[in-house]
């Protein structure tokens, strides 16, 4: 096990609010894995990866849960040793590729930056070193990108530059927030192709932040569906999209355009998640379930196993098939 | 067929114009940057080439020719101790013009890098920072500068020193509140997550981009430095005699105003001619940069 978040609560505190972003958050990783975490806006995706890597606000706190990476508990570690984590052991890419690079810094200077901060190299054998990663992610002419500005490459190659830089140490771990989301669909295969062949190479485990289940078809051996900062399902990539258990991921899978008949309209979830303030006593999802009972309003399900004899598949239902 | 001619010609010129910078183009456009700009150029020229436009010494006393009016061998004049005043002019403005410039790229550099560092850290020693700076800018600029410079001692270097002191907050506020804005970009996230250090965000990702509000700054501060310069040098708290200073020499000559005009109002006439230029290429630049303003 590289990373397991253990049953990880974190709450923000704004004027007397207090909002439970994440609740009971249990997500393992294994060495070499790519795991997709799946959610719509708000349902504690990026909260996740921002706690992992110690960079939440302020104003946050968790007041329950554990993750420990590589055996340490990375909650417990302090400014200096969480540095030495950042890019090092965990690597990070952002969503944005347009905004994520140094827009005054040529795009050598900026990977050998992060190179030379976790190798015990010169800054010329960094620099040396940036150009060939570079060329590891397929990027055409590396010395002459190198000595370019963000401003001069196009959105994929940015986004080439970004993992580069994000894998450039190298990390075991890579938190990927939603890499493909601003780029155009044929871009978006060829950049999930090298993220999928960089982690092969290099044993390098993925969290892929998406809220796209193609996405999650097409790279993720393993995937978490969240809601509202829980976990509501989680398997297999095969077990969890053919054979959907949660109302949640059923109206997902649902949702999209791939599946959908020509002529019929998509179907969306109706009504919106819940006020994060006031949790609802009972199941999370129960507001909008086509199917809900009775205790669904009046406990909250925990994290089961679906379907008998299929171990890696969970789910927090009351209908939890169990057969 | 002359017409064609003229009508082809005329296309041809419209094809081989170069695009024209828009800086340029403006400053072009307004007569008072434009004349600022001249004066500013006639004082880099005079400071610059000051031992060959003049063969005089500027300190060397010549007690035979005190007090010679303007002539043609002493153009404005000379001192009570026989200097030539148009060759002790030509070094005061190098003297101006250099304290100018280093006081406030000195206090522009410092004042960037505290201004960054506090908006970056923020929380405790931010507040710190900023209520002392809120001090320094709670005082008169002109009665502070005086108070540091006559407590140091009076000389040059306290004099630069006190204009240093009093110029910082700007800087430090210009800096804090571009930090405050470039601390929420992604890139500079982006360079938390990769492990960089603090030290080095502020300084590679955070000051190279707050640089441009600070840089228009300092084209402002320039002048506004020499006439502090000066005016501390008349107050006696700056520049010594027998420096070449612009302000010390109008302070001892304005005693000799009545019976030797040439004395005090030639330095002074330099000292007016410099702000006003630094004062109209600084309201120039303002208009230019600032969109708002475009008329």
């Amino acid at each position: 096990m590289l990373l397991e978040i253990k049953e990880l609560t974190v709450e923000f505190t704004s004027m007397q609010d207090k909002i439970k972003a994440l609740k009971n958050v249990s997500i393992s990783i294994n060495q070499g894995e790519i795991v997709g975490i799946v959610g719509e806006s708000g349902s504690g995706k990026s909260v996740t990866a921002l706690t992992i890597l110690g960079l939440l606000e302020k104003n946050a706190s968790i007041p329950a849960g554990s993750i420990t990476y590589k055996g340490r508990n990375i909650l417990t570690l302090d400014k200096k040793e969480l540095q030495a984590l950042r890019g090092k052991e965990i690597g990070m890419v952002f969503q944005e590729p347009m905004t994520a690079l140094h827009p005054t810094m040529r795009i050598g200077d900026q990977l050998a930056e992060v190179i030379h901060r976790h190798r015990r190299i010169s800054y010329r054998e960094a620099y040396q070193q940036a150009v060939i990663s570079l060329a590891e992610v397929q990027i055409n002419d590396p010395e002459l990108v190198a000595r370019k500005y963000p401003f001069e490459l196009s959105g994929g190659m940015r986004q080439r530059v970004v993992i580069a830089l994000a894998m450039s140490a190298p990390p075991d771990l890579l938190i990927a927030d939603e890499p493909t989301t601003a780029l155009d669909v044929t871009i978006q295969h060829e950049i999930l192709k090298l993220m999928q062949d960089l982690a092969a190479k290099r044993g390098t485990s993925i969290m892929l932040i998406t809220h796209d289940l193609g996405v999650v078809a097409e790279v993720c051996q393993r995937v978490v569906v969240m809601y509202a900062g829980e976990v509501v399902e989680t398997g297999t990539t095969e077990e969890v999209l053919h054979r959907p258990n949660h109302p949640y991921t059923k109206a997902l899978i649902g949702a999209l355009p791939d599946l959908a008949v020509p002529g019929q309209a998509l179907s969306a979830i109706p009504g919106e998640s819940p006020d994060l303030r006031n949790r609802p006593r009972g199941c999370v999802f129960a507001s909008r379930c086509a199917d809900s009972l009775p205790i669904c309003v009046e406990e909250s399900p925990v994290l089961e196993q679906a379907y008998n004899g299929v171990h890696t598949h969970q789910v927090a239902c009351w209908r939890r098939e169990a057969e | 067929m002359s017409g064609m001619t003229a009508n082809t010609e005329s296309i041809s010129k419209v094809a081989t114009t170069k695009p024209v910078n828009p800086f340029w183009y403006k400053i072009r456009r307004n007569p008072l940057t434009l004349f600022g700009l001249f004066l500013l150029l006639l004082i880099l020229l005079a400071s610059i080439f000051a031992p060959l436009i003049s063969s005089y010494d500027p300190t060397k006393i010549n007690i035979t020719q005190r007090f010679a009016p303007p002539s043609g061998d002493h153009w404005f004049g000379t001192d009570e101790v026989g200097r030539d005043i148009f060759t002790r002019i030509l070094y005061g403005a190098r003297l101006s013009l250099g304290v100018g410039v280093a006081v406030v790229f000195g206090a522009g550099l410092i004042g960037t890098v505290i201004g960054a560092i506090s908006g970056y850290f923020g929380g405790k020693l931010d507040q710190i920072i900023m209520r002392l700076m809120d001090i320094v800018l709670a005082f008169p600029s002109l009665v502070l500068a005086m108070a540091v410079a006559a407590t140091l001692g009076p000389n040059l270097q306290n004099a630069m020193l006190a204009i240093a002191i009093i110029k910082i907050p700007v800087y430090v506020r210009l800096a804090r509140a571009e930090t405050l804005a470039l601390r929420e970009k992604l890139f500079v996230k982006a360079a938390v997550t990769f492990g960089i250090k603090p030290w080095r965000i502020i300084a590679r990702h955070i000051i190279p981009n707050a640089l441009s509000p600070v840089v228009i700054q300092v084209t402002l501060d320039i002048g506004d430095a020499i006439l502090l310069v000066a005016t501390l040098g008349f107050l006696g708290l700056g520049a010594q005699p027998p420096t070449p200073e612009w302000g010390a020499m109008i302070s001892i000559g304005w005693k000799y105003l009545l019976d030797y005009w040439w004395y005090p109002t030639f330095p002074g006439l330099a000292l007016f001619l410099a702000s006003c230029g630094f004062n109209l290429i600084g309201d120039g630049i303002r208009d230019i940069l600032d969109p708002k303003a475009n008329r």
